[in-house]
């Protein structure tokens, strides 16, 4: 057990370094930080003296670990911008970004799952056809074009909502809406196909053969398994709180983590970019180790195998 | 005696395609009917109908009674009752007839609870008393393990504890020892049949294997494409099959022992649900096809006290029989 | 009198397998120390439980996995090394036929294209000889020319079983592995094949080893008859007296497990215990925990495969030739 969790987190390590080099190399290949920042008319001494300021004139792998030497340390780096440590830029922004990402969480386990399990119990019929319409429709239409349809609507014809902006929490309504619509669509589809295997299984018509009531086959031996699947997308779906509303936060002018990251990112402000990376590797990382520990407390074989160890 | 379970001209339709086409069965208590056929001939689904099992788009016609009760469009509820409780059923494929996510405790349990009225320490007490009657080993610790803990034979013998749980006084084994090895299959059958005598259960076994239902009922149904053909007590079948089917399947099956004779097979395979032929099924694959047999399919008919037969030749040979004993 | 087709000369193959995800590696002997001879002409039917490995044996004496130990000759001379033109060459003479043949077919191609494709493979013939070639191949296996434009899906399970038969037929083998071809199909279909399989042998002078745990099936077309039990050969003997009087206590309680029509079970030998589990193999004879007979003596010693009398050669410490052949 003990040597199978050190596989995982020594894997989960790997995967952030992978992330941040990758970034790192991006990033420095893209184009000149100083002349993102600075402008294409400052004078040359100008960019020199911001390159030197920055350790930017160093060999690019010096950089490189010059760069994983500060992490191990604990500093992520000062903004290019401002100067300001970017740990703190990012972290200011983390609560306005949970504000959209937590309760379109909710929404989306509260709408997708029921909607999911209803549909695979009432397979072809017309609520269910019309749950795998709207899911499909969430899956394939891109968020942004669902967050302008939201916005046209309830804010431009009928202007019951604000399009924009974070003054109030019913600015908060439609970027909420946006998240929570299409992960409910990902989520519906995913929980109904894995209901639909669930009760084509033998050990479901054992239990109607022994006389276990329908209600009660569903909750405690349909549920129990199709719970195995559908926790792999619902870890998925924690992973992205942080970083998954780059878009809508983009569309609604909410300053969340996403908007910082578009913003860094078109000024080639490493330090921030590279931050706010390092923050969404660890994250996903994080939920998918926990993820793990749900398989082996959902799934007994995976449990005993684990206990061989 | 009034009869333990009596269907009656049972039908089962998926889509408009008929793949039960009226079939009668008589159940004393206690007796061992074997249901033989080859894939497709209906003999599972005939008794996942008569439960309510089969799925919700399965048109479903005819009359089971159980006790004089008819189950067929019964309340869930009063289904519910008889599933486990009277008549118990187990299955196949052991390796996945058990939910994987749930201790062997748990699913007995569920039984006791449903059926008898048990629950807490009694119920677990009486779980570990039938993992007993099964020959489970150490069944006071193995209650709390999980299916997959458990080799193939093991899992059938658990399904026919969970089986024996509700007390019933039917059980249905449908292929119960298809899926294991021929050691196994001969311990899950004995097991079967010492149960059986000893609780007095009745009991419905459902097999392609001829020998397996020859050896372990006292009458034999043989189906073929939604219909039983022949009914006879086990001995006569295997010694004088009547309807050219039967002569088949039992001619198809290589002997053990005893001079080696080429197979007599039938010809040409089952027929398409979707498109039966006129008349009688087997017609179009049989040696001893008359123009007659295209015409309307024959109806079981008794050849004797215990014995019927569906085909048009035995009517005619049970005439003449008669014709003889008139004369 | 020609050597046989077939010698195989103390095979083993062990694979190591982890208990669980985490589990020691652990060696499992699926075959050990494995010898049989197949006359040319002859069928060998090899029986036994799941975790036998007689599947194993089948594929090792076909070459698709090469044994740890010992060594396979076709035809007087050792298999080549994969891979090598004669390895081909001997390949296109040793074809194998599965217990699915839904998995074994293209289901995206018309059967006929895919019953040529050997011939396409090894190029034999012209493409017009091909296509009579193929012609021919489908009336061998009694089906029509017209069945050979359809695609698998289309056919029943025995139509389909007939194509993989045809496909293998196609390079002219003399030597045919079956597993289990028929386990999957109905009883009626099953006699079908097996009759088609006992023609085709007679006519092309085919030589079978004939893999299956139905010992009905396998007495019908064998002519030998080898029973194994956790990867070691328990008892051999011709067909039918093996089958009439068993010697191994393994092979007595196969023959009595085997329903039979008019047999009621009174007096069958029911074996306790579970089947065996290769990953364990018992210490001494592997069948001794689960033997009826066992004396301390099985528990201890390996018992070695040793004629006892006729051409039976049975591994057992309690047969031991004469007596025991007095005795019974």
């Amino acid at each position: 057990m003990g040597r199978y969790f050190a596989i995982r987190i020594g894997r989960a390590a790997l995967t952030i370094v992978l992330v941040v080099t990758f970034a790192f190399v991006v990033l420095r290949l893209s184009g000149d930080p100083a002349l993102m920042i600075l402008g294409p008319e400052a004078p040359p001494e100008v960019l020199a003296a911001f390159r030197k300021a920055w350790g930017l004139d160093d060999p690019i792998w010096f950089q490189y670990l010059d760069y994983f030497h500060a992490i191990a340390k604990g500093e992520l780096g000062r903004s290019m911008r401002d100067g300001r440590p970017a740990i703190e830029l990012v972290l200011e922004r983390i609560p306005a970004t949970l504000a959209l990402t937590l309760p379109a969480f909710v929404f989306k386990v509260a709408l997708g799952v029921p909607a999911g399990i209803y549909a695979a119990l009432h397979r072809g019929s017309a609520i269910d056809r019309a749950v795998m319409m709207t899911a499909v429709a969430g899956f394939t239409v891109p968020s942004f074009v669902l967050a302008l349809i939201l916005v046209l609507v309830f804010a431009v014809q009928l202007g019951w909502l604000p399009s924009g902006g974070q003054d109030s929490w019913r600015h908060a309504i439609l970027p909420i809406a946006t998240l929570s619509l299409g992960g409910a669509a990902v989520l519906a589809r995913f929980t109904r196909s894995a209901m639909l295997e669930v009760l084509g299984q033998p050990y479901i018509r054992t239990a109607s053969a022994k006389g276990v009531p329908w209600r009660k086959v569903v909750t405690s031996h349909a549920l129990p398994n199709a719970a195995i699947p559908t926790v792999t997308i619902l870890g998925f779906m924690v992973g992205t709180l942080i970083a998954g509303a780059v878009v809508v936060e983009s569309v609604f002018a909410w300053p969340g983590v996403g908007r910082l990251l578009v913003v860094a990112v078109a000024n080639r402000d490493l330090a921030v970019v590279q931050c706010i990376l390092l923050l969404v590797a660890m994250t996903m990382v994080t939920s998918n180790l926990i993820v793990d520990f749900l398989y082996g407390f959902l799934d007994p074989r995976l449990r005993a195998k684990g206990a061989h160890a | 005696m009034s009869p333990l379970v009596s269907i009656r001209d049972l039908r089962v339709a998926f889509g408009g395609v008929p793949v039960l086409r009226g079939v009668d069965i008589i159940l004393q208590e206690g007796e061992a009917v074997g249901l033989v056929g080859e894939s497709g001939s209906g003999k599972s689904v005939t008794w996942l109908a008569a439960l309510g099992l089969l799925p919700r788009h399965a048109q479903v016609s005819g009359s089971v009674r159980l006790d004089g009760r008819e189950l067929l469009g019964a309340p869930a509820s009063e289904l519910d009752q008889v599933r486990g409780g009277r008549i118990a059923m187990i299955f196949q494929d052991p390796a996945s007839a058990l939910n994987p996510v749930l201790t062997i405790r748990r699913q007995l349990c569920e039984a006791l609870i449903l059926h008898r009225n048990l629950s807490g320490e009694a119920a677990k007490a009486e779980a570990r008393r039938l993992l007993d009657v099964v020959g489970i080993p150490d069944a006071g610790r193995r209650l709390e393990a999980y299916p997959h803990e458990f080799s193939g034979g093991q899992v059938q013998r658990i399904m026919i504890a969970m089986a024996l749980a509700g007390n019933p006084d039917l059980l249905i084994a449908d292929e119960p020892t298809t899926a294991l090895d021929a050691t196994i299959q001969a311990q899950i059958l004995e097991l079967l049949s010492a149960i059986r005598r000893e609780m007095n259960i009745a009991m419905v076994l459902i097999s392609h294997d001829l020998g397996v239902v020859a050896e372990n009922c006292d009458r034999v149904a043989v189906m073929y494409a939604g219909r039983i053909v022949e009914q006879a007590p086990s001995n006569q079948l295997f010694a004088d099959p009547v309807h050219p089917y039967a002569q088949g399947l039992i001619g198809a099956l290589p002997p053990l022992d005893g001079p080696r004779r080429r197979l007599t097979a039938i010809p040409g395979t089952v027929p398409d649900p979707a498109q039966m032929p006129d008349g009688c099924a087997f017609a179009p694959r049989c040696a001893m096809v008359a123009e007659a047999c295209s015409v309307s399919a024959p109806s079981l008919a008794r050849i004797a006290d215990d014995r019927a037969v569906a085909c048009i030749r035995a009517e005619a040979s049970r005439c003449a029989l008669l014709g003889i004993a008139a004369e | 009198m020609s050597p046989p087709l077939v010698e195989v000369s103390a095979i083993s193959r062990s694979y190591s397998m982890r208990s669980g995800m985490f589990g020691r590696a652990a060696a499992v002997h699926a075959v050990d120390g494995v010898s049989l001879t197949i006359p040319r002409g002859e069928t060998l039917g090899l029986v036994g439980e799941s975790g036998s490995g007689k599947s194993t044996t089948g594929r090792i004496v076909l070459g698709l996995e090469p044994p740890d130990r010992g060594e396979v000759r076709f035809d007087g001379k050792a298999m080549a090394t994969p891979g090598t033109a004669a390895w081909r060459a001997q390949r296109a003479r040793m074809q194998m036929i599965f217990q699915d043949p839904l998995g074994a077919l293209d289901r995206r191609l018309p059967v006929a294209t895919q019953i040529r494709e050997p011939l396409d493979i090894h190029g034999i013939g012209t493409p017009a000889m091909r296509e009579e070639r193929v012609r021919e191949l489908l009336r061998a296996v009694e089906l029509m020319p017209a069945h050979g434009t359809r695609y698998p899906g289309a056919l029943s399970g025995g139509q389909r079983q007939r194509i993989v038969l045809a496909r293998a037929l196609a390079t002219k083998p003399d030597f045919l592995v079956c597993d289990e071809p028929v386990s999957a199909l109905d009883v009626s279909i099953q006699a079908q094949v097996v009759n088609l399989l006992c023609d085709l042998q007679a006519q092309l002078g085919l030589t079978l080893l004939f893999i299956s745990h139905d010992l009905r099936v396998v007495r019908q077309i064998s002519t030998i008859v080898a029973v194994m039990y956790l990867g070691r050969i328990v008892e051999i003997g011709s067909a039918d007296d093996l089958f009439a009087r068993p010697e191994h206590p393994y092979t007595q309680a196969l023959v009595s497990a085997s329903p039979a029509p008019g047999r009621r079970s009174a007096g069958r030998i029911v074996l306790a215990g579970d089947p065996p589990n290769p990953a364990a193999r018992p210490q001494g004879c592997a069948f001794h925990p689960r033997c009826p007979r066992a004396v301390a003596r099985c528990a201890s010693e390996v018992p070695a495969l040793s004629a006892v009398g006729g051409d039976r050669q049975v591994a057992c410490h309690l047969v031991t030739g004469a007596q025991t052949r007095d005795a019974a």
